[in-house]
């Protein structure tokens, strides 16, 4: 028996979430095979060869894994399927997108966004934004599962293992990539940082969430995150999102300014260590949830905040 | 070129579920249901495409009990022009959904199916990719922006990392992230209207789809609830919990 692991990379180098990934494979027992699509990805493919555990990296190597475009990552991910009891995937967006794609062609349901594993056939995932855990089991011949990343922590490194040239599945030719937009910030990333910084409506303005809250995050060298309000808003882009249909975070500290704390958005952080409120509303939601409670008004708190740290 | 857009009947998303105490599943008897959120953007953005002469005709499909139907008229109030009930009250998972969109594709030869990226109640995200796959379709899933021209369409995406932009070659399978567009307020006299639009329905074996779940459900509990803390009275107690209390900082 043995269990794939499909790498999530920018061909230089392996994103974190698939180190979450392999552990989560680590737990099912068997062999950990880790297969790397893309083009020019050899360093994607040694980082992912080191991760302890990992007994073989398979690597396809072509210009039409450039993009990471689900019709072609799939298509090689069926092409590969003989041995796996297990294909699993971090439940990112590249994960979400390529998986269910890759599940309907081997005619077997997915398992998304699993929390924990009870054992081979049997698994936990949240449902209803996380409101409810459902245990589930699949009576599929190969199981299909996306990870919630979270919940599994990070492989470590000390593995060594073979890396194995693949043979290409054919370019489907039908998906062509015209541009990314991709936020470029020095700060740590979002669904993996140790301390989130995240705002609210009650921020008020895009100006004033990256006057009030960048200051905070430099301080901390937290990663900054954003309620579905902030975002539909305009004060920041998508990929600040927290929540059910957003990132999912637990760090270690989770400080939201001026977010109510709407269910949607408890979802993607209600499995924080610590979580620090401030709103000037004292009946908000939110400190329900919250460890430590502060109701003031946010424009005062947080730069006083910052000096005091 | 006709567009299908499947929508899903879901608890309200202002509804604060309640795990049944036999641990079998949620309590949905006397919740309020709604539309999926996320399908009635695809709605919204399919009769956007009609409005704008890019599409010509827009088919709400849902695959549910009978219930569904009430759905489907909301939908045809949003603007679709006639609606398909597969009826079932067998808990269709997503393959079994993707499956029955695929017969009723194969049937009508829609050029365009816009969805919802996932359902607020099993929060699955999987249909859209599914039924491209059976297509074999290109898909194009959490979308922002929708363009189409010359048989192609320019889909901008919500990527964790930020947007990205595919050209696909339809037909495709579009799936909506929650900033693609704001849903109309349906009208007293189209609401009037929608109750005379045609509603269709077939069984799962008119199309021939075995509906039966491939994922057993075992248990259903509520999550470890998390205790509400303490309110500090200002900042420099803050700081001093934090660093001396939760030691996180």
């Amino acid at each position: 028996m043995a269990v794939l692991v499909i790498a999530e990379h920018d061909n230089a180098a392996l994103k974190a979430a698939t180190r979450n990934t392999v552990t989560a494979a680590a737990r099912l027992g068997g062999d950990i095979h880790v297969l790397v699509a893309g083009s020019g990805c050899t360093g994607a493919a040694q980082a992912a060869a080191q991760l302890a555990g990992v007994a073989v990296v398979k690597v396809a190597d072509a210009a039409h894994y450039a993009d990471q475009t689900a019709e072609n990552l799939a298509a090689l991910i069926v092409a590969q399927k003989a041995g796996y009891t297990h294909i699993l995937a971090a439940s990112t967006s590249q994960g979400k997108n390529t998986m269910p794609r890759v599940a309907a062609l081997l005619d077997v349901a997915q398992i998304s966004d699993i929390v924990a594993i009870e054992d081979a056939d049997t698994f936990v995932r949240p449902i209803y934004a996380g409101n409810a855990l459902a245990t589930v089991r699949s009576g599929d011949a190969v199981k299909v599962v996306t990870v919630r990343t979270t919940a599994f922590d990070a492989a470590g490194q000390g593995g060594g293992a073979k890396i194995e040239a693949i043979a290409a599945a054919p370019d489907a030719g039908v998906a062509k990539l015209l541009g990314r937009e991709l936020t470029k910030s020095a700060r740590p990333e979002l669904a993996a940082a140790k301390i989130v910084v995240s705002g609210g409506r009650g921020m008020g303005s895009g100006e004033n969430y990256h006057k009030v809250l960048e200051p905070l995050a430099d301080k901390l060298g937290a990663a900054l995150g954003a309620s579905r309000a902030a975002v539909d808003a305009g004060f920041v882009s998508n990929d600040y999102q927290v929540g059910q249909t957003g990132k999912i975070v637990a760090p270690q500290l989770y400080i939201a300014v001026g977010i109510s704390g709407a269910i949607q958005h408890l979802a993607g952080m209600k499995d924080s260590k610590v979580i620090v409120a401030i709103n000037k509303d004292p009946d908000a939601p939110i400190f329900q949830v919250a460890d430590y409670g502060l109701v003031a008004d946010l424009f005062q708190a947080v730069p006083e905040l910052v000096t005091a740290l | 070129m006709k567009v299908f857009v499947p929508v899903k009947r879901v608890v309200d998303y202002n509804v604060k579920v309640r795990v049944k105490s036999d641990g079998t599943g949620v309590d949905l008897a006397n919740v309020k249901m709604s539309m999926n959120p996320f399908d009635e953007i695809a709605i919204e953005e399919a009769v956007r495409l009609k409005e704008a002469g890019v599409a010509t005709e827009v088919v709400a499909i849902s695959c549910g009990t009978a219930a569904s139907q009430e759905t489907l008229r909301t939908a045809l109030a949003i603007g679709a022009d006639r609606a398909i009930l597969v009826e079932t009250d067998a808990d269709v998972q997503p393959l079994a959904v993707a499956k029955l969109l695929k017969a009723l594709v194969d049937k009508e030869g829609p050029q365009l199916v816009i969805l919802g990226k996932q359902a607020i109640d099993d929060d699955s995200n999987q249909t859209g990719q599914m039924l491209a796959a059976l297509l074999g379709w290109s898909q194009a899933t959490f979308a922002s922006k929708v363009v189409i021209a010359g048989g192609k369409a320019a889909v901008t995406r919500e990527v964790d990392g930020g947007l990205e932009t595919l050209e696909l070659t339809m037909p495709a399978v579009v799936t909506t992230d929650l900033r693609l567009n704001e849903p109309r307020y349906a009208t007293l006299p189209n609401i009037m209207k929608a109750k005379k639009k045609p509603l269709d329905t077939f069984k799962p074996a008119d199309l021939g789809v075995d509906v039966a779940p491939r994922l057993t459900t075992l248990k259903v509990v509520e999550p470890a609830k998390r205790q509400a803390g303490i309110k500090v009275a200002d900042v420099a107690q803050l700081l001093d919990k934090l660093k001396n209390e939760a030691k996180v900082i």
